[in-house]
């Protein structure tokens, strides 16, 4: 028996994760920083009886990938900041449609081609608001290799058992980090599969007690249809504005009302902090960093707030703690995106600042202790 | 009265369907059913993928598992669907524009992977949906709302770009011609790869219109006095055949099926076990 310790990159434990939450297919399209995802899914998948294809391009990596999932495997793709754009179209299908899929984005630095193998965070606003018109979504950001394993579980957890489109917001920092991870067997995680039920004709009906329609795979009996229209409780078009306000409402409420399931963060040294700095997924290891640094020297008592659930974002435990400390810094590898959701939720509690680095190099210890001496 | 081709294929509570009098789609979308049909297929195992525009409306008449998708992916979404489980009958229909203009790549990668997907083209000729915008099969020098003095692309021939891009069957057919157009997409159907077969339809509401080709019925009179049948034009006259379409079979050859291949990697890899 192999041992359950490895040492990996977060790309690589992301991809041995989904296996372990049960993937069966995977569909993408190569671009740097993601590309050992595909890489080890293709080698993996065919393993464990799954299917690996690679696509013409970023569209079709999620198209094939939704239309597997239609079919009744668990499904993923990957991508990094051009084709996470191009993927959009697709996810507000997967929203609407209600199809289970896990979209991994290892974010890269900068607009367009910008900086391909160099860290940023700048997609955490699209991976709430990217795809056109009002739609549910969960994302989620890891902050160490364990936590690509561990998380992409809850990703396809997620994902299977609201019919959401997970997005998992990687970064290059936790993608191409090498550290021990622990291969957890999938008998001792929590696996969630989707809710399969007899349909029969209500495809999106949501029976008594649950919160999202059953499921069947096409081919199991049950004829029926799917579209991205709006549609009524048969899976059908529809123009009707009742019918069309009540599923839109329906779709947001299916993650609103549960959020509190959903949400997931980390309080680290809050409880008596001056400073409380707000971070997620690579950022956090400078923080960590910039912390024991801190407890090293005479300093300013320093927390961390680590939103892990970035969408829908924990914003009841943030505003507790900023009604605690004396300022909030929020260190982000872009030019301010989580920090509006902060301004937002802490209001006059307490001053907010921003660190922030957009040149392709990460903030060091350094750099936030710096910062907390300018601000505090 | 429904007859009992409709009753048993088609969602008869669905019905009217919103094409326009005259419109070809209907034509093309029974032909598709009296195919799966005359194949003798379970319905339950029978996927009908579309995209977006008048002809991927088709899917949602149609008594099959059916999935209604993005404007260009259909034959995207079908892959994922076909290789996921290669048991089921995955059939898209397509526009011209869904199919060759924004969905031309995944044509194109789906004929070179030679993956066993049924894709039948209702070609119209025109952006029907969006009002009459001229299409990547919009003949040269006629016109749309978006080609007001005319168009100057030239046009694409479907079954040829599909052969050259590895399809391993093609066929054109008509509105019209309706047994052929059944028995063209049985073959595809019964075809062990990529198929694709081009229904030529007739949009007298916009193409008609912009172009003068006369009343519905003038239209299809055109297809009658104008399409031949490949093997009877082999016979006629390069003068007899100037101006005219050649339908039936174009191409079909046989070559390993993507799905059978990749089932061969997982039972090499053991993970058939
Ligand atoms: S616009 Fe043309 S193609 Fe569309 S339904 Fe009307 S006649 Fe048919």
């Amino acid at each position: 028996m192999a041992t359950r310790f490895h040492l990996l990159q977060g790309n690589e434990a992301c991809v041995e994760g989904a296996i372990a939450a049960g993937m069966k297919f995977y569909a993408g399209y190569p671009i740097t920083p993601s590309t050992e995802i595909a890489e080890r899914s293709a080698v993996r998948l065919p393993q464990v009886g799954g299917k690996f294809i690679q696509m013409e391009d970023e569209i079709a990596g999620i198209a094939a990938a939704l239309g597997a999932s239609v079919a009744g495997l668990k499904a993923m793709t990957a991508t990094s900041g051009p084709g996470f754009s191009l993927k959009q179209e697709n996810i507000g299908y997967a929203s609407i449609a209600e199809i289970p899929i896990v979209i991994v984005d290892v974010q890269r630095a900068g607009p367009s081609t910008g900086l391909p193998t160099s860290p940023s965070q700048g997609d955490y606003m699209q991976s709430k608001w990217g795809t056109h018109g009002d739609h549910p979504v969960i994302v989620i950001s890891p902050s160490s290799v364990q936590e690509c394993y561990n998380l992409t579980v809850r990703c396809f957890n997620m994902a299977e058992r609201f019919r959401v489109p997970v997005i998992f917001l990687m970064d290059e920092i936790v993608g191409h980090l090498r550290e021990g991870c622990e291969l957890i067997p999938p008998e001792e995680l929590e696996i969630n599969n989707r809710i399969e039920g007899n349909i029969t004709g209500m495809t999106y009906a949501v029976s008594e007690g649950n919160y999202v329609p059953e499921f069947a795979a096409f081919g199991e009996g049950e004829r029926y249809n799917v579209t991205g229209l709006f549609h009524d409780d048969t899976g059908f078009p529809t123009n009707d504005n009742t019918i069309t306000r009540n599923q839109e409402r329906r779709l947001m409420d299916k993650i609103r009302m549960r959020r509190d399931r959903i949400m997931q963060w980390e309080e680290k040294d809050c409880e008596d902090a001056d400073v409380i700095i707000v971070c997620y997924g690579g950022t956090a290891r400078s923080v960590m960093g910039a912390m024991e640094e801190a407890s090293k020297m005479d300093f300013l008592k320093i927390g961390m707030f680590r939103p892990i659930t970035v969408w829908p974002f924990p914003e009841k435990a943030l505003e507790k703690l900023s009604k605690k400390c004396k300022h909030i810094l929020v260190a982000e590898h872009n030019n301010g995106q989580m920090l509006l959701e902060v301004q937002r939720v802490v209001k006059d509690n307490c001053p907010v600042s921003f660190i922030g680095k957009i040149d392709g190099t990460t903030l060091t210890p350094d750099d936030i202790l710096t910062k907390i001496t300018e601000v505090y | 009265m429904p007859s009992k081709l409709i009753e048993k294929t088609m969602r008869v509570n669905r019905l009217p369907h919103i094409w326009c009098p005259g419109c070809g789609h209907g034509i093309l979308m029974r032909d598709v059913a009296q195919a799966i049909e005359n194949c003798g297929l379970d319905p339950d195992k029978v996927v009908i993928v579309s995209g977006i525009g008048c002809s991927s409306r088709a899917a949602g008449y149609m008594n099959y598992n059916t999935l209604h998708t993005t404007h260009g992916r259909a034959i995207a979404f079908a892959t994922g669907v076909k290789l996921a489980n290669p048991e089921l009958t995955v059939i898209v229909i397509t526009g011209d524009g869904d199919a060759t203009a924004i969905g031309g790549n995944h044509l194109i990668h789906a004929c070179r992977r030679n993956i066993d997907l049924t894709v039948v083209v209702f070609n119209n000729n025109i952006y029907g949906m969006t009002g009459g915008q001229y299409s990547p099969t919009t003949p040269h020098g006629e016109k749309g709302t978006t080609a007001p003095y005319g168009n100057i692309d030239y046009n694409f021939d479907i079954p040829k770009l599909a052969e050259s891009a590895g399809a391993t069957y093609t066929a054109r057919g008509t509105a019209f011609h309706v047994p052929q157009m059944i028995k063209l997409i049985e073959n595809g159907i019964k075809h062990h790869g990529f198929s694709l077969i081009e229904g030529l339809s007739v949009c007298p509401t916009y193409y008609g219109r912009k172009n003068k080709k006369g009343s519905a019925v003038d239209m299809y009179n055109w297809q009658k006095e104008n399409c031949i049948d490949a093997a009877k034009a082999q016979k006629m006259s390069a003068e007899e055949l100037e101006g005219k379409i050649l339908t039936g079979e174009m191409s079909r050859c046989e070559k390993p099926e993507y799905t059978d291949m990749y089932m061969e990697i997982i039972r090499k890899c053991g993970g058939d076990k």
